[in-house]
C-alpha cells in the first residue's frame, strides 16, 4: 500500500465513522462532516489512480488489488453524486464503510502490476472497466437503498420504531433512489458488456466466447432487465423491486468476484499476464 | 441584587385557581407599573399563560419582595392571600435562574418541548420593554433565556418528534411519502378527530381533500372547509384508487372498507403506497388490510403509541437539556455577581492601582539619583491622583446601588473599565482554579 492510498483509506475511515455516529447517535450534523471526508477521500483517490497511471502506464485494473481500489471509488463517487440529488446522508453508513472495506481488502491482496499483452492493448479495455464498474458500484447503491427500504417498511408495518427510523428517508424517496440507481445502473453495465464484446473481438477474435465470467454477466443483465421491465412496466415498486434489486446485487457479486475466485477464464487476472 | 420568581403553575394549581389569576395580555401595563410601585422591586416582568402565571422581579430585599409579590398576586385579582397560598410557589437567587431557564426551554412544560411557552416569555418580556420595567438584569436574564431555549432546541431532539395523535399521523404520512404535496387525503366520516388531522395534512402540503359521509350534507359542509369534494357514502370506495391517505371516523359498527376492497384498490394504484388512519371505535377498516402490501394501518392504539414512545424520547433528551440548562445557569450566576457594587469597587481600585504602580515603575526607573524622599513625592502623588479621580465615581456608585438603577451604574462601569468577569473574592472560583 502506498502513503497515499493509505491516507485514502483512513480518510474512508474517518467519513465512515462520522456516518456511523449520525446514524447511530442520531447526530444528522456528523454525517454532513462525513461528506466533505468523503469528496476528500475521492479527490486524493483520483490522484492516486493518477500516480499510478504514470508509474504502470496501464489501466489500474489489472489486479484484484487494484480493482476492489477503483470500485471502492466508483461506489464513493455515485454515492455523492446521489447523496446531491437525494439528501441521502444516511446512506452514507453504508457506501463510506463499504469502501472503507474495499480498500482494505485491496491492500490485503497482492499488490502487483500485471504488464498487459500488447494484443490486449486497445481503449476499449479502460472504456469496458469504467462502464462495467460504475454499473456495478451503481447496483450496490441500488442494494442499499433497497436495505433501507425494507427496513423502514418493517418499522412502519409493525408500527415499532428505533432510532434509524428518524434518519431513514421517505419510503418514496428510497424507491426513488432505487430507480435511479437502477437506471443509471443498467445502461452503463450494457455498455460495458458491449464494449467488452468489441474489445474481445478485437484481442481474441470473437465477440462472445461463453466464458464463466460472460455467462454470469449475462444473467446479471438479464436480471437486472427483468427488474427494470418489472418497473416500467407491471408497476412493480416498493418491496417487491427492493427485495429483487437485492437479490440481482447478490448475483452481482458473484459475478464480480465468485467467478474470478471459483470458476477462472480469462477474466482472471493471471490471465492478462499468461496469454 | 436577586432574582425572584413567584408564581404557579398546572403542576402546583388546578385549571380554576390559574384562570383566577391570569392577567389579560391586553392590558399589562397596569399590573407592571404596579409591581414596579411595590417598595422592594426593581424590575418586573409577568408571564401569563393558560398553564402558569409568573412574576419575575429583581429586588434587594428577597424575603420582603417575595411575600410582597405574593399580596400583590392576590391582590390584583381581588383573591385572599390565603386561597392563593398553598399553590405558590418562589425561588430566588439560582434557583430563580434556573427555574426560568427551564421554563423558557420548555422543560417545565405539560408537554415537554412544545414550542409555546418560549413565543409567551417573548411577548411577556416585551410588554415589560414598552413599560419600561426590564432593567439591566431582567433584560440580559430573558435574553439569555431566549437562547438557552434556543441551544436546547438546536442541540437535543427535544422537540423533534409528534407529540399528538394528529401530529404523529402527519409525521408518519411524511415517512411513506416523499413530500405531501399533490397527495390526496379522503375523510369517512366528520368527527372532530378527524377534521384536525386533516387540517394538519392541508397545513403540511396536502393539496386535495375528498370528503364523504352518511348524511351528504355534513359532508358537503365540510368539504366546503377545506375547499375539498364531497362524495357519496353509497360509492365513495370507488373513488379511493385515487386516495392516498384516507382518515375514517364514522361511528359504523362494522367495517366500513375490507381488506379485500383495500387489495383491489391497492393493485388499481399499481402498488403506490397508501396510509389509512382509522380514528374509530369500534374501527372502521379490517386491520388485517395492513398485512397488504403498500397499505399502512393505523388505529388510534398503533398512533397512542406512536405518541407515547415520542413522549419517552422527549423525556431522554430533556435530561441532556438539562446539562445546558445547569451550564448556563452557572454562567449567568457568575455574571449576576458581578454585579454586586462592593467587588465593583474592589476590582475598580485593583485595576487602578496596577495602572499606577506600573506607571511609577516606569517612571522612576528612566529617573536616576533620585532621593528617597523624593520618590516618595512621586509615589504619594501618584496615590492622591487615583484617590481623587476614583472618589466621585465610588461614591454615586454607593449611593445608586441601593437604588432602581443601581445595577445599571455598576454594569456601565465594568464595560467603562473593561473590568473582568470573573469574581475573584468568590471562594467558590477560587477553589475551581486550585
Amino acid at each position: 500500500m502506498t502513503l497515499l492510498s493509505g491516507i485514502t483509506t483512513l480518510i474512508y475511515l474517518i467519513a465512515s465513522i462520522f456516518y456511523l455516529v449520525s446514524m447511530i447517535g442520531k447526530r444528522p450534523q456528523a454525517g454532513g462532516i462525513g461528506r466533505w471526508f468523503l469528496l476528500g477521500g475521492i479527490i486524493l483517490h483520483a490522484t492516486c489512480f493518477g500516480v499510478r497511471h504514470s508509474v504502470t502506464g496501464g489501466t489500474p485494473v489489472t489486479s484484484l488489488h487494484e480493482s476492489l481500489a477503483f470500485f471502492a471509488w466508483c461506489l464513493i463517487l455515485l454515492f455523492l453524486l446521489l447523496d446531491l440529488r437525494f439528501h441521502l446522508s444516511v446512506m452514507g453508513a453504508f457506501a463510506a464503510p463499504s469502501a472503507f472495506l474495499l480498500m482494505i481488502a485491496s491492500a490485503l491482496s497482492p499488490d502487483i502490476v500485471v504488464q498487459i499483452d500488447p494484443v490486449l492493448q486497445s481503449w476499449l479495455f479502460p472504456v469496458h472497466i469504467i462502464f462495467a464498474f460504475l454499473g456495478n458500484a451503481a447496483f450496490a447503491l441500488s442494494f442499499g437503498a433497497g436495505v433501507m427500504y425494507l427496513l423502514q417498511n418493517r418499522m412502519l408495518k409493525s408500527k415499532r420504531f428505533t432510532g434509524i427510523y428518524q434518519l431513514l428517508p421517505s419510503l418514496d424517496t428510497l424507491d426513488k433512489v432505487n430507480y435511479t440507481c437502477l437506471s443509471v445502473g443498467f445502461p452503463l453495465m450494457t455498455l460495458g458488456i458491449i464494449s467488452g464484446a468489441f474489445w474481445a473481438n478485437i484481442a481474441w477474435g470473437s465477440y462472445w466466447s461463453w466464458d464463466p465470467k460472460e455467462t454470469w454477466a449475462l444473467l446479471t443483465w438479464l436480471l437486472y432487465a427483468v427488474l427494470l421491465h418489472g418497473r416500467l412496466t407491471v408497476g412493480w415498486r416498493g418491496r417487491r423491486a427492493a427485495i429483487f434489486s437485492i437479490i440481482a446485487f447478490v448475483f452481482l457479486l458473484f459475478t464480480f468476484l465468485g467467478v474470478n475466485l471459483l470458476l477462472g477464464g480469462y477474466h482472471t487476472f493471471e490471465a492478462f499476464s499468461a496469454l | 441584587m436577586n432574582i425572584i420568581v413567584v408564581g404557579l403553575s398546572h403542576h402546583t394549581a388546578p385549571v380554576e385557581i390559574r384562570e383566577k389569576v391570569a392577567f389579560p395580555q391586553e392590558a399589562m401595563a397596569i399590573p407592571l407599573q404596579q409591581m414596579l410601585q411595590l417598595p422592594s422591586v426593581t424590575e418586573a416582568v409577568i408571564v401569563s399563560t393558560c398553564n402558569r402565571v409568573e412574576l419575575y422581579a429583581v429586588s434587594r430585599q428577597e424575603y420582603v419582595a417575595t411575600s410582597e409579590l405574593k399580596r400583590f398576586l392576590a391582590n390584583f385579582h381581588d383573591l385572599a392571600p390565603e386561597t392563593l397560598q398553598e399553590h405558590l410557589y418562589s425561588f430566588s437567587g439560582t434557583e430563580a435562574i434556573q427555574h426560568v431557564l427551564r421554563v423558557a426551554a420548555s422543560l417545565d412544560s405539560m408537554v415537554i418541548g412544545e414550542p409555546q411557552i418560549l413565543g409567551q416569555i417573548k411577548t411577556a418580556y416585551a410588554h415589560a420593554c414598552e413599560c419600561n420595567a426590564a432593567g439591566v438584569i431582567l433584560n440580559r436574564f430573558l435574553r439569555k433565556a431566549f437562547s438557552v431555549a434556543k441551544r436546547v432546541r438546536n442541540e437535543t431532539a427535544i422537540a423533534s418528534n409528534a407529540v399528538s395523535i394528529s401530529f404523529a399521523a402527519v409525521e408518519l404520512a411524511r415517512k411513506i411519502f416523499d413530500s405531501l404535496e399533490n397527495k390526496t387525503v379522503m375523510l369517512i366520516g366528520a368527527g372532530e378527530m378527524c377534521e384536525l388531522a386533516a387540517k394538519h395534512f392541508v397545513n403540511n402540503g396536502v393539496s386535495k381533500v375528498l370528503v364523504t359521509n352518511r348524511t351528504f350534507s355534513r359532508a358537503e359542509k365540510l368539504a366546503a372547509e377545506f375547499d375539498g369534494v364531497a362524495v357519496s357514502f353509497d360509492n365513495f370506495q370507488e373513488q379511493l384508487h385515487r386516495v392516498d391517505i384516507v382518515l375514517s371516523s364514522t361511528g359504523a359498527p362494522d367495517y366500513v372498507l375490507s381488506a379485500k376492497k383495500l387489495k383491489e384498490v391497492s393493485k388499481a394504484r399499481r402498488y403506490k403506497p397508501m396510509f389509512l388512519i382509522d380514528i374509530a371505535v369500534p374501527r372502521d377498516i379490517d386491520p388485517t388490510a395492513n398485512k397488504l402490501d403498500s397499505i399502512y394501518l393505523y388505529d388510534v392504539d398503533d398512533l397512542q403509541g406512536v405518541v407515547q414512545a415520542n413522549l419517552k424520547g422527549r423525556q431522554k433528551e430533556a435530561a441532556r437539556a438539562e446539562l445546558i440548562v445547569a451550564a448556563e445557569v452557572e454562567q449567568f450566576c457568575s455574571w449576576l455577581t458581578t454585579l454586586e457594587v462592593k467587588p465593583t469597587i474592589v476590582a475598580l481600585r485593583q485595576q487602578m492601582e496596577q495602572i499606577r504602580q506600573g506607571e511609577v515603575e516606569k517612571t522612576l526607573s528612566n529617573l536616576s539619583g533620585l532621593a528617597d524622599k523624593e520618590r516618595q513625592a512621586i509615589e504619594s502623588m501618584s496615590n492622591a491622583i487615583i484617590n481623587k479621580i476614583l472618589h466621585h465615581p465610588t461614591h454615586i456608585l454607593k449611593q445608586k446601588s441601593s437604588g432602581a438603577d443601581g445595577s445599571l451604574y455598576v454594569d456601565a462601569t465594568r464595560t467603562l473599565f473593561d473590568l473582568p468577569d470573573a469574581v475573584t473574592s468568590d471562594p467558590d472560583s477560587d477553589e475551581t482554579n486550585q
